[in-house]
């Protein structure tokens, strides 16, 4: 196998009772790799997001990350190896602020137990200092410094959509996984967002996965994309390949996928 | 050493106190002191599970009588032998009683926390009303256990019990039960209870392992319960299984909803509040149940996240010193 394989879904299917959500899905991705998966509505791209995040346990198939294979593990543990993600639905902890939820993120990466913090050690000081400072920087990097004592309930819808990836980084994953973190957006907001995530890879050296409902969006930044369609992988290439794949424009349903198309 | 002071400034402090207080208040109002200090500890260790963390468990009661039980045991057939041993080697009695009471209370923790580790299991699996309704059926075998095992006095309540407990150790589990819970809502452990209680799957997904976190606030929870229950029982030399009823945990729940769950300064004020209104309004006389009753609701509805919300006071403000947001 390909050492610079990061992550692979080797034939991966999950199946809820008679429904195929995910079938027999085949998907490398490489180190340094920016993929975006994209589908129709209801073709399973959450779930794969599920399966590698340890939400749900394949029902048959290998989830390999860094050549090991790592279906069946708790979400926290799979988290602590190196994968973070956000969500399509917004989750963030609303009643903490901005620089908590990114904190909160931190933790697994926090030395100082329980009895260090309850007595107030150096060691807990010192932890507490770095991960505030480090947590500061991501929300500067989001352009979120000046809403960092705000609940995040009380943020704009764009600024939420910030924070999910501000707190996923602080998790310092080597795969972040982006469930359509354009969605809402107007083209503007998009647009920067874009820009923002390719910054993100480089500066980060992070391994993106990118699930997207807007072309335009993953045509722009993505050299690699997947389609799925009624949980089947139905196309793999370059986004010129994908755009002029008929399957793929079938799946859309006749649906024109130019350079600048607007929200499937 | 700057903490050091602290903590002898503040001891010493306790134990002025404690020789003073009882020469100003009439034993009348000491004992809702006493009453005001264990229902505090009992909120604020409650407020570490549903109001930190969100679990909602209705069982705190039983936790308390472990406690009360075990400790109250075990001062009355090896803590009384310690004290005359101790006495006899020429230690003051106070001293003697102390280190006795200390090692009982210690003990009636360990055992509600160990309770606290296998009731907090099922919360891994279980949510919202069905927790509560698992935490309301432990309550209840527990009082049902001491109200049919004759050893612990059985249905004629336990008599005899030392009346070790003084202000000075009341005062003393309340600073250390609102000090473990501030330093851990100001740590990374709190964040994670926190993060627990707004989205589990998120928590999950970025790295807390909720079931550890979970099953801690249960431990760390019904330990002060239990410490709360043998001061409780050190204090008032006598217990009776009816002191442990699903009406004791309803009260302390009260107090974490009144005072606005997650809220600690909240949890003080409204410990404090309902233990003392029911005796301020004596002169009610049977009107005294519906008064408090109606002051509850009028309170909830006017303010429904608590008298404190999610908030806390920030004494370090007063003093002017550095203040963390909430």
């Amino acid at each position: 196998m390909n050492p610079d394989v990061l992550l692979h879904l080797d034939h991966v299917t999950m199946q809820f009772g008679g429904l195929k959500a995910v079938a027999n899905l085949d998907l490398e991705v490489g180190r340094g790799e920016l993929v975006g998966l994209i589908g129709p509505n209801g073709a399973g791209k959450t779930t794969v997001f599920n399966l590698i995040t340890g939400v749900y346990t394949p029902t048959n198939g290998r989830v390999m990350f860094e050549g090991r294979a790592i279906q069946g593990m708790k979400p926290h543990v799979i988290a602590h190896r190196g994968i973070t993600r956000t969500f399509q639905n917004i989750r963030l902890f609303a009643s903490r602020t901005c620089r908590d939820n990114v904190l909160i993120a931190a933790h697994q990466h926090c030395e100082a137990g329980l009895l260090d913090a309850v007595l107030a050690t150096a060691r807990f000081e010192r932890d507490e200092q770095a991960m505030r400072k480090r947590a500061d920087e991501l929300l500067a990097l989001l352009g979120l410094s000046e809403w960092a004592d705000v609940r995040a309930a009380e943020l704009p819808y764009g600024q939420q959509r910030r924070l999910e990836i501000a707190r996923a980084l602080a998790g310092r994953p080597r795969l972040l996984l982006l469930d359509e973190p354009a969605a809402g957006l107007n083209p503007q907001e998009s647009d920067q967002l874009m820009h923002l995530i390719e910054e993100i890879r480089r500066k980060f050296e992070v391994t993106i996965l990118l699930i997207e409902h807007d072309m335009r969006v993953v045509m722009g930044i993505c050299r690699r994309i997947a389609v799925l369609d009624y949980g089947e992988k139905i196309a793999e290439g370059t986004p010129g390949q994908i755009r002029s794949d008929p399957k793929v424009i079938e799946a859309y349903l006749g649906e024109e996928v130019p350079a600048a198309g607007g929200n499937a | 050493m700057k903490r050091l002071i602290v903590a002898a400034v503040t001891l010493g402090a306790l134990a002025g106190l404690d020789l003073l207080l009882p020469r100003f208040l009439n034993p009348y109002f000491m004992r809702i002191l006493m009453l005001c200090g264990i229902s505090i500890v009992l909120a604020v260790s409650l407020n570490l599970i549903n109001g930190f963390t969100g679990q909602f468990s209705i069982g705190h009661a039983g936790f308390m009588a472990i406690g009360a039980y075990s400790s109250a045991m075990f001062s009355m057939h090896i803590g009384v032998g310690w004290v005359s041993a101790l006495e006899a080697l020429g230690a003051p009695q106070g001293l003697a009683q102390a280190a006795a009471l200390v090692v009982a209370l210690l003990l009636g923790g360990l055992a509600a926390a160990v309770a606290g580790y296998f009731v907090g299991l099922p919360s891994l699996r279980l949510r919202g009303d069905y927790l509560a309704i698992v935490t309301l059926g432990f309550g209840e075998i527990i009082r049902v256990i001491i109200t049919n095992v004759d050893a612990v006095g059985a249905a004629r309540g336990l008599p005899g019990i030392p009346q070790w407990a003084n202000f000075f150790w009341v005062a003393a589990a309340v600073i250390a039960v609102v000090g473990v819970s501030l330093r851990i809502a100001n740590s990374s452990h709190g964040r994670a209870l926190f993060a627990i209680r707004d989205d589990e799957v998120a928590a999950e997904a970025l790295g807390v392992d909720t079931t550890r976190y979970k099953v801690l606030a249960f431990v760390i929870g019904s330990f002060f319960a239990g410490i709360a229950g043998g001061l409780f029982a050190h204090y008032n030399a006598y217990l009776h299984p009816n002191s442990f009823t699903f009406l004791k945990s309803i009260e302390i729940i009260a107090m974490v909803v009144l005072g606005g769950l997650g809220s600690i300064s909240g949890s003080i004020l409204a410990a404090v509040f309902l233990t003392v209104l029911p005796e301020a309004l004596r002169s009610a006389q049977e009107l005294r149940m519906v008064i408090y009753s109606l002051m509850i609701i009028v309170l909830m509805i006017t303010r429904p996240g608590g008298l404190m919300g999610s908030r806390e006071i920030d004494v370090r403000r007063w003093f002017g010193r550095r203040a963390r947001p909430a």
